[in-house]
């Protein structure tokens, strides 16, 4: 891990981000997927783009879990990612980026 | 310990294949030593589904086993390597490369070959057989410079070799000798139906043909006939029939027929007792069995009685005349023919079925004391084959009415009385390929707990041959489960044990209204992209709440209220009830489309789709709309979409009555009720059925006297028509009738069901439907207008719900934290318009 040079991105305000949704947040020519997942009381930061057609969409995507484990569904075709590894969950041969997150006074940071 | 047995099997086919199998599963390894010699360059392979190559299945999917299972079970497989010699004495035998293998136990497995009649000509350029992947290979490969091709032989093989030169884009013949097509299974009625189907699908057919001589120099280019007529073709299959390998065991003094086959008893001995012959080279009690099922049961008799010999318990096994019954498909036409299909040696009376309009012909030969089915032949369509082969095997009494077993099921009725597989006793063979019955698969799925029919499949091996009887699998699988008090049911997904009708009563009952209320009482874990979508609408069924108030578990569509399009952007389309739009209105979309560039495409359903729209513009686009007077058009939901219209009576010279001011009225009514799939309707003004009523999920035509109302049609992959439910209704009768309907389909159906589906698999079918809405037999009648009313007096327009509520307008943005449009969007020009550009 590499953790001690982690860019911490000042996102948006918590209120910015449905719960147990997402929205996709812009850094400098980047789109970066941030889900609030409030059942679990996490956060989560991955691509926007669905690596599957290259469409920048997974923040629009929905939240669930398989047999516990978080993970987005691509509205497009129904790619479905995990939210810890960013493996695709159907055994399919590509994955998407994820960041870490952190949540401070009301604010979302994302580790770029 | 004692030495192996040595046992050596000659030809590496299905039932070889199959013998090498059988032998392992009931000796074990070590009891047996195993060498396979196969002249074929690669391992066996299925036959049968030959054809499917053709279409795309490759050699590895039609391999019976890889070289590797082989290995993996200690057999020696010896693959491209010709048996020349058997020396019966000496036990062993010579390969052409002089290998010498010495056996025990000696079993012919070696098939048949192709017969080609010696006619002049046969040996020019462009003249095949159909029996071998390289025959295959070399039809392929020379139809390149083809463009008509000849199949000489009308015969099952002959039929698929002419499917085969059809898909290779040839011009096809089919050359038979005889009167009809496929004689050996079919009576002159049965071919001629056949026949019919076969020229409709452009092979063109010759009867009464005698190939005289081939045309053409070094290449074929034509057939010249007996009676002095001539095809001119560039290509030739000849599939006259098969004649068996015999000639090894000629040459080694083993008994012959005089017209081929290697002589065989009831336990598949030459006349070497230490030599078998199983499958298409044996001949038994004078019949050659050509077909995979009688072999495998030959393979099963052999192994059996080896293994015998060795354990020294059990039965000896013998092999006893075989049914010849076959059901195939060719080229898209069921053809089935069982017991005896001719009987021209027994008394008995016949029932005969033709409708040449839809091409079907069904026969039944039926004892004389109208008791028991003899055989039968069945063309065009061959649903009830499996049930009606078990009833002749098992001499099954048959049902007071025998004709409803061949009389055409219509949808929604059920089949005739006395076809459940639950009539069948526990010896009936359910798998003929592999002769398993049912007593054996029930046993299976009881003993083992078996939940599927693939489990089925891998633990009994029922259903891996021809495939035929799976959907019998299925329903034993059903009745079975059935019998033990479990049920095959569909729950939503992992997170509610419930099906969507158990769901749908406990979130009514529970008074639940929210997705976080409904998994906190009735399910389990966070919910995934099956159930959130699926209680979504059961939600809005039930409460027809602001949808938008809970976004994040509703699909995409329903969560942006507009159709995602490729790269992202969506779509709009505003409601134009039946189809009737002013010129106003129609302006008001062009100024729309026109200031937000957006593309433009008249819908299926009488609508205009405006494409292109940006996340963020969304609302302002709809702001618009809404000033003008349009609403939502649900195009995005699983609701009402659209109903079409014709002009009707107030234009049209031929309506009868007013279908446009009928469909507004309609469309009306039931716009934004959401349901577990998209409802689609259509008002015809006449019987001509201009707005295609007939394709809808409710559909209705005008009659002199009303309305006739049609039920539970569909367009999309598996087009269906719907079914006449009611005639000559008045405006009301016909409304309260589709309030009833669509509340009960809206409560009972699996999530994504389209209407057809759920009629399709409603018990009772037409009838029963009738009389839930009819004569109220369920007594919910009042409760399903109630339901239907207060969806109707609930209606909000949700796109001005959405441009009017801050909190909800404000989601639509492409960036959280920037004003900015997504950057990656790219547009082409396209015909004056623009579109998305590829992904």
């Amino acid at each position: 891990m590499t953790t001690q040079h982690t860019t911490w991105f000042k996102a948006a305000p918590i209120s910015a981000f449905p719960e147990n949704g997402g929205a996709c947040v812009k850094y400098h020519d980047r789109q970066i997927a941030v889900f609030h997942f409030k059942q679990l009381d996490k956060w989560y930061a991955t691509d926007n783009e669905c690596p599957h057609k290259h469409q920048m969409i997974l923040s629009r995507g929905m939240l669930g879990d398989q047999q516990g484990h978080p993970k987005v569904a691509c509205p497009f075709h129904k790619k479905t990612f995990s939210l810890e590894t960013g493996l695709n969950l159907q055994g399919e041969d590509y994955c998407i980026n994820v960041y870490p997150v952190k949540v401070e006074d009301g604010f979302v940071f994302i580790g770029v | 310990m004692a030495q192996p047995q040595k046992v050596v099997v000659v030809g590496n086919g299905m039932v070889g294949y199959k013998f090498c199998e059988k032998l392992l599963n009931k000796a074990g390894g070590g009891s047996f030593s195993i060498t396979v010699i196969g002249e074929e360059p690669r391992p066996a392979y299925d036959r049968v589904h030959l054809s499917a190559y053709f279409s795309g299945t490759s050699v590895d999917e039609l391999t019976m086993a890889p070289a590797s299972w082989y290995a993996e079970n200690g057999i020696q497989l010896l693959t491209g390597e010709c048996v020349l010699h058997i020396h019966p004495e000496a036990h062993y035998v010579m390969t052409h490369t002089g290998r010498k293998i010495e056996y025990d136990k000696l079993i012919l497995a070696t098939g048949s070959s192709a017969f080609v009649p010696p006619v002049p000509g046969v040996e020019k350029e462009g003249v095949f057989v159909y029996r071998t992947i390289e025959d295959l290979d070399a039809i392929i490969s020379y139809a390149q410079g083809a463009s008509r091709a000849a199949v000489i032989g009308g015969g099952l093989l002959g039929l698929e070799a002419a499917k085969a030169t059809l898909d290779l884009g040839l011009e096809t013949h089919v050359i038979e000798f005889a009167p009809r097509l496929m004689p050996r299974q079919l009576d002159a009625a049965g071919a001629g139906m056949l026949k019919r189907k076969m020229e409709a699908l452009g092979i063109q057919i010759h009867l009464n043909k005698n190939t005289a001589h081939f045309e053409g120099e070094s290449n074929v280019k034509g057939l010249a006939f007996v009676d002095n007529t001539s095809l001119e073709v560039d290509m030739v299959v000849v599939s006259a029939g098969i004649r068996p390998r015999d000639e090894l065991a000629k040459q080694a003094g083993l008994g012959v027929g005089p017209r081929g086959g290697i002589m065989v008893n009831d336990e598949l001995q030459t006349t070497d007792s230490d030599i078998y012959a199983i499958g298409e080279c044996a001949l038994h009690k004078g019949m050659i069995y050509g077909l995979v099922a009688p072999g495998y049961e030959m393979a099963e008799v052999v192994a059996n009685n080896l293994t015998l010999s060795i354990a020294k318990k059990g039965d000896v096994k013998s092999f006893h005349a075989f049914d010849m019954s076959t059901k195939l498909k060719l080229i898209g036409v069921d053809v089935a023919s069982f017991g005896e299909p001719f009987c021209e040696h027994t008394p008995h009376d016949t029932i005969v079925v033709e409708d040449k309009l839809k091409g079907i012909y069904k026969r039944l030969n039926v004892t004389t004391d109208g008791k028991h089915l003899l055989g039968g032949i069945l063309v065009g369509e061959a649903d009830n084959y499996n049930m009606l082969l078990q009833m002749v095997k098992n001499q099954m009494i048959l049902p007071p009415n025998p004709e409803d077993l061949v009389m055409p099921v219509r949808k929604g009725e059920s089949a005739g009385a006395g076809m459940g597989v639950a009539s069948l006793p526990d010896d009936a063979s359910i798998c003929s390929c592999e002769n398993i019955t049912k007593g054996t698969i029930c046993e299976a799925i009881e003993g083992q707990n078996l939940g599927d029919v693939a489990a089925i499949k891998k633990c009994t091996k029922a259903g891996t041959g021809c495939g035929g009887c799976v959907p019998m699998l299925s329903d034993l699988l059903t009745e079975t489960l059935k019998k033990q008090g479990k049920t095959v049911k569909k729950v939503l997904c992992e997170h509610f044990d419930y099906s969507r009708q158990e769901m749908y009563h406990l979130i009514k009952m529970s008074g639940t209204r929210t997705f976080d209320e409904v998994l906190e009482k009735h399910g389990k874990g966070c919910g995934c992209e099956v159930c959130k979508p699926a209680v979504a609408s059961m939600l809005a069924s039930i409460y027809n709440d602001v949808i938008a108030k809970q976004a994040v578990i509703q699909d995409t569509n329903d969560r942006y209220l507009a159709n995602i399009q490729r790269g992202g952007t969506y779509s709009v389309v505003p409601r134009v009830p039946g189809g009737e739009i002013t010129a106003d209105q129609l302006i008001a979309l062009g100024t729309v489309a026109k200031k937000y560039d957006l593309y433009c495409k008249i819908t299926g359903g009488q609508r205009v789709d405006l494409f292109g729209a940006r996340v963020e513009q969304l609302p302002f686009i709809w702001e618009e709309l809404i000033d003008v007077g349009f609403e939502s058009g649900h195009a995005y939901g699983k609701a009402l979409r659209t109903v079409k219209s014709c002009v009707g009576n107030t234009w049209c010279r031929f309506g009868v009555q007013d279908a446009v001011g009928y469909a507004v009225r309609i469309e009306n009514r039931y716009k934004g009720i959401r349901a577990p799939h998209k409802l689609k309707s259509a008002v015809s003004g006449c019987t001509r059925e201009c707005a295609e009523a007939q394709s809808k999920d409710f559909g209705i035509i005008a009659t002199e006297k009303g309305w006739n109302l049609y039920l539970c049609g569909n367009g999309g992959i598996k087009p269906q028509h719907a079914v006449l439910f009611a005639s000559d209704l008045d405006d009301d009768t016909c409304i309260k009738y589709i309030d009833r309907f669509l509340m009960f389909y809206i409560k009972t159906a699996e999530p994504l069901q389209r209407t057809a589906t759920w009629f399709n698999k409603l018990e009772g079918g037409l009838e029963y439907l009738r009389d839930v809405i009819i004569n109220d037999s369920l007594g919910i009648c009042e409760e399903l207008e109630k339901e239907m009313e207060y969806l109707i007096e609930t209606y909000h327009d949700e796109w001005r719900v959405a441009v009017e509520t801050p909190e909800i307008r404000a989601r639509f943005t492409h960036f959280v934290n920037s004003e900015e449009a997504d950057p990656t969007l790219e547009f082409v020009e396209m015909r004056g318009q623009k579109r998305p550009s590829d992904w």
